[in-house]
């Protein structure tokens, strides 16, 4: 119990009749960068503001640096926040900005202007100390937001979708310099966000959340190689994995799974029990783990498929094919173009694969 | 018969050409405006014609106030004075007689005053923090206490003048100007709550959570982070209210002595006043000096009266 952080024990929040959150549990270890990710309404927010105390909790318990901190205000948690819209004073100059906790706080003056100017040198805003929030851009604005909880000296940083109002170049930018922040604070972090880049790129470990229960705890590469539950496989990479529904056959010492007249070899598959015989499944392929040949090869995993558009994206190119009856999308390198009505050979690598429990929805 | 063919294999040749020209000669830039179109003569006609259906009454009584009775009774009442004189706004304002009283506007002018300002600061107070507490800090009951409190808005007040004679007596304020400024706040508080409620509600909702995080609390919140945002709305709210206590005649004549009454309860009373000749002079000068304080107010603040208005109705 030493080295974890953050700690929510058994947590219930409803509104009236409606249930956010139920009994959840999570432990965030110190120095961990956790993001709650999940499509919205799913309670990541809603976890957050009960962390931060902004929200009163109507079941459950609330640890930060193992005290109890359920009852607590926000400013006794030990905790700093960033919100989507910065949330900056606008009457107030960024420095005013920074100090103003620090001033309710009555830290010393000497110690105030200390810390903003520390503040201000890691984040780069020194020039802008004078301005008012409304002179700034916006990603000027958010590094303020950085720096009011930077100045407080939190055990635990919350960020609620920091970075969802900026443009797309910006956004890439600061999630960068929040992960260059993480690197040198080695605070703890909570980010909650519903974008899955954010997330893969940022993350220690990623909560998948969905209706107000984790479906996934676990670090990226894990949630991406190897989801949980086919809501998690689903949600986790653009575009997404393809599904086949489909029916298990165990045949000649092999297993295949069949789908509206085709099969497809899971042999290699790395099952964690063993395969049963008519066995209903969804086996997910991901875009990016399918080969496309021109040629038809004479493996066991191959299949032949017309190419019906054809989507350039520059670094990649992405194929909409017919397989098995329904459309699937494969990831290939940018400088590979295939016209509209090209037939093409596909395989797949069965042990990067996923297949699920097509009724418990869980992974096999 | 050739000057025909001349002239066709001319037209024939010129037309791509022109058409050449009118792709460079076309329209090009911003397209002009006629100033004295049909439709600029009917908005600005309608306009004019219906500032001088609002503006003709002023006119008539700036006139008639500023003429001798003598002219007054040559019945010309939109005719301009012959003779100026500022004889009746003396009187209106110093010795016209209501009663015993031979003061004229002078003393209402102050009992008003001393209602209204009060009245303003101490609702709008109240009425704010009531607004701040609703919006941001949802405490139990909340909604209900709002409702309640709207509902109150909707009652007609000449049903809660009784209870309210007894109430102000048994406190022993009947009659007097605390009285009447306690009637006047209560009277407020519905619609100067829901006008703040709404405007604290449009406000981001991040911002209170920051200034929570913060470490603020309920006073530091209210004074630092919210009251330096809502300047408009408190604005509109004192236009509102200086102007409602102002012209308030009704409370003003039953919650009051005749040493207290108000400006209005005094016009009232100078008006009709069945003695003697009707100084018509006199009684336009005096309702002009009534009116002349809700005038001003919107003069010097109607820019950000409609700002706060414009605020409220769209964040609300």
């Amino acid at each position: 119990m030493q080295n974890v952080s953050v700690s929510v024990k058994d947590l219930s929040l409803s509104f009236g009749a409606v249930t956010v959150l139920d009994t959840l549990n999570l432990d965030i270890k110190d120095g961990e960068f956790l993001v709650l990710l999940g499509s919205s309404g799913c309670g990541k927010s809603t976890l957050l503001n009960c962390i931060a105390g902004l929200l009163d909790v109507s079941d459950g318990q609330i640890f930060i640096k193992n005290k109890n901190v359920t009852w607590e205000e926000p400013k006794d948690r030990g905790i700093g926040m960033v919100f989507q819209s910065y949330a900056l004073y606008p009457q107030m100059s960024v420095e005013k900005n920074l100090s103003f906790g620090l001033q309710v706080a009555k830290v010393p003056k000497e110690e105030i202007d200390k810390r903003v100017s520390r503040a201000a040198e890691i984040l780069q805003i020194q020039p802008l100390l004078k301005r008012k929030p409304s002179e700034l851009s916006g990603g000027q604005r958010q590094r303020v937001a950085i720096g009011r909880a930077l100045v407080r000296d939190v055990d635990v940083f919350l960020f609620d979708e920091p970075l969802s109002n900026l443009d797309a170049k910006l956004r890439s930018e600061l999630r960068v310099e929040i992960k260059r922040l993480h690197q040198s604070l080695k605070n703890t972090m909570i980010y909650v966000t519903h974008d899955q880049i954010e997330a893969l790129t940022l993350a220690d470990r990623i909560a998948v959340m969905k209706s107000g229960v984790i479906q996934q705890l676990a670090d990226p590469m894990t949630i991406y190689n190897a989801p949980e539950n086919l809501f998690v496989a689903g949600f986790i990479g653009s575009p997404s994995m393809n599904f086949f529904r489909g029916e298990l056959q165990l045949r000649d010492q092999r297993a295949y799974v069949h789908v509206n007249g085709v099969d497809f070899d899971v042999s290699a598959y790395p099952s964690r029990a063993p395969f049963v015989n008519g066995q209903k499944v969804v086996l997910g392929l991901r875009p990016e783990h399918v080969r496309v040949d021109e040629t038809a090869s004479g493996a066991q995993a191959s299949h032949r498929a017309t190419v019906d558009i054809e989507e350039p994206m520059g670094a990649d190119n992405l194929l909409w094919l017919k397989l098995a009856g329904q459309s699937m999308s494969v990831r290939i390198a940018g400088q590979r173009r295939y016209a509209p009505g090209t037939a093409v050979t596909l395989s797949f690598d069965m042990a990067v694969a996923s297949i699920f429990d097509a009724t418990s929805e869980n992974r096999l | 018969m050739s000057d025909i063919v001349a002239f066709n294999s001319v037209a024939e040749e010129a037309a791509p050409k022109a058409q050449a020209q009118r792709v460079l000669a076309g329209p090009r830039g911003a397209k002009p405006r006629r100033a004295l179109s049909g439709r600029n003569i009917m908005i600005y006609g309608t306009l004019v014609v219906v500032a001088l259906y609002y503006l003709l009454p002023l006119y008539v009584m700036v006139m008639t106030s500023l003429k001798g009775m003598p002219e007054i009774r040559l019945g010309n009442i939109f005719a301009p004075p012959v003779e100026i004189t500022f004889e009746p706004w003396v009187k209106a304002w110093a010795s016209a007689c209501t009663g015993l009283n031979c003061d004229g506007l002078s003393r209402g002018f102050w009992n008003s005053v001393r209602i209204t300002v009060p009245s303003t600061l101490v609702s709008i107070a109240i009425a704010s923090v009531n607004g701040y507490a609703l919006a941001n800090w949802r405490f139990k009951g909340a909604e209900l206490f709002f409702t309640i409190l709207i509902v109150g808005a909707f009652i007609p007040y000449q049903v809660m003048i009784y209870p309210i004679v007894i109430v102000l007596r048994e406190m022993g304020i009947y009659g007097t100007l605390t009285g009447l400024i306690i009637v006047h706040t209560i009277f407020g508080m519905p619609i100067l709550t829901l006008l703040f409620r709404n405007y604290f509600a449009g406000l981001p909702e991040e911002l209170f959570k920051a200034a929570r995080v913060d470490g603020a609390g309920f006073w530091t919140i209210y004074f630092k982070i919210m009251l330096p945002m809502s300047l408009p709305i408190f604005v509109v709210a004192m236009i509102l209210q200086v102007t409602g206590i102002w012209n308030d005649f009704l409370f003003g004549v039953v919650f009051t002595r005749p040493e207290y009454y108000p400006m209005t309860v005094q016009l009232n009373n100078i008006v009709n006043s069945v003695q003697g000749v009707k100084e018509y002079n006199v009684n336009m000068a005096a309702t002009i000096l009534t009116g002349a304080v809700p005038l001003f107010v919107y003069f010097v603040s109607g820019r950000l009266f409609v700002r706060g208005i414009a605020a409220g109705a769209v964040k609300g």
